[in-house]
């Protein structure tokens, strides 16, 4: 299964949630703000979301900026 | 005497605000804030690199300090509309400086999506400071819209040129019944005092402080310019003149 993360196609080899599939990355993820499918998702439901084919997510966090 | 800055209900001493972007070392970054005493920053919001841990920028921002997550990236009011509700999820508040920029070369902001996203998102209960290049007819649209402040530029963003567009920023000052946020392009201490001078409520410089030899001393110029300046502009400047006045009395000379 396909999904886009960040821009980037990424493929899963087995079903996950976004809880998992972000565990699974070398982030920290106190400070990300997570979109799934152009909807902002709470970090308390993050385990509650499946990923499936062709699924659209951002991960973003705070940079410096002017 | 008192002399608050207030925004969407919460108080400002500190009329300088500031950025975190080109720092080469972010650990310098809680060293300016603290040592100038300031009050109100910048963020702007990316993606994540999921390969490396990147560091965490709010790890340098005091947290007495009000957060003002950009908009940058956005291209047109929905974008900017996306960016700053991400930014809200973030917990940090819900004030968000709008930043809608097509034009690569210059960075001028899109004056009328900047107007649409305002719009917008003050519905959607944030406390909306709209970054603008100086044009009384949009100023009027983003107060009738209900922003909270306008942020007009001095110069391009990160040309330390100052207050290029100075005429067109007095008649702001003069029109709009909303703080003035002079932003970007200031590159000195002396043009903020200008700015201030001239009744602007607030200067924001990130690049004159970040690419300083020395931010820390630098912020701390910047901050005491925009108080100096505040100060001139509450006192009243005297008049100018083309002749001479003489300070001294013209009588009791010696013969």
């Amino acid at each position: 299964m396909t999904v886009k993360v960040n821009g980037k196609e990424e493929v899963l080899e087995k079903e996950i949630s976004l809880l998992q599939f972000l565990q699974s990355k070398n982030i920290d993820l106190d400070v990300v703000v997570v979109e799934y499918n152009y909807d902002i998702v709470q970090r308390d439901k993050w385990g509650e979301i499946t990923l499936k084919e062709g699924d659209n997510l951002e991960v973003l966090q705070f940079v410096g900026g002017g | 005497m008192t002399d608050k800055l207030i925004i969407g209900g919460k108080e400002i001493t500190n009329r300088f605000f500031t950025g975190t972007g080109k720092h080469a070392n972010n650990a310098i970054i809680p060293q300016l804030v603290n040592e100038s005493g300031i009050e109100v920053i910048t963020v702007a919001l990316r993606r994540v690199d999921l390969t490396s841990p990147q560091e965490n920028i709010l790890n340098y921002i005091p947290k007495r300090c009000i957060l003002l997550p950009n908009t940058s990236g956005a291209r047109n009011a929905e974008e900017a509309v996306r960016i700053a509700k991400l930014a809200r999820a973030c917990g940090c508040g819900n004030w968000v400086k709008i930043e809608v920029i097509s034009d690569n070369k210059y960075l001028l902001p899109d004056n009328y999506e900047t107007a649409k996203a305002t719009e917008m998102l003050v519905k959607e209960g944030f406390v909306v400071l709209p970054y603008v290049s100086p044009d009384l007819m949009v100023a009027k649209d983003l107060e009738n819209a209900g922003a909270a402040a306008v942020m007009p530029l001095g110069a391009p963003i990160g040309t330390n040129r100052g207050l290029q567009t100075r005429e067109l920023i007095r008649i702001l000052i003069d029109e709009i019944n909303l703080p003035i946020i002079v932003d970007a392009g200031i590159g000195r201490p002396s043009e903020a005092a200008e700015a201030m001078e001239m009744g602007a409520a607030a200067v924001l410089a990130n690049t004159a402080v970040a690419t300083a030899r020395d931010p820390v001393t630098m912020a701390k110029a910047f901050s005491m310019a925009v108080e100096a300046g505040r100060k001139a502009y509450l006192a009243g400047l005297g008049p100018v003149k083309v002749e001479a006045e003489a300070s001294s009395p013209l009588t009791g000379f010696l013969d």
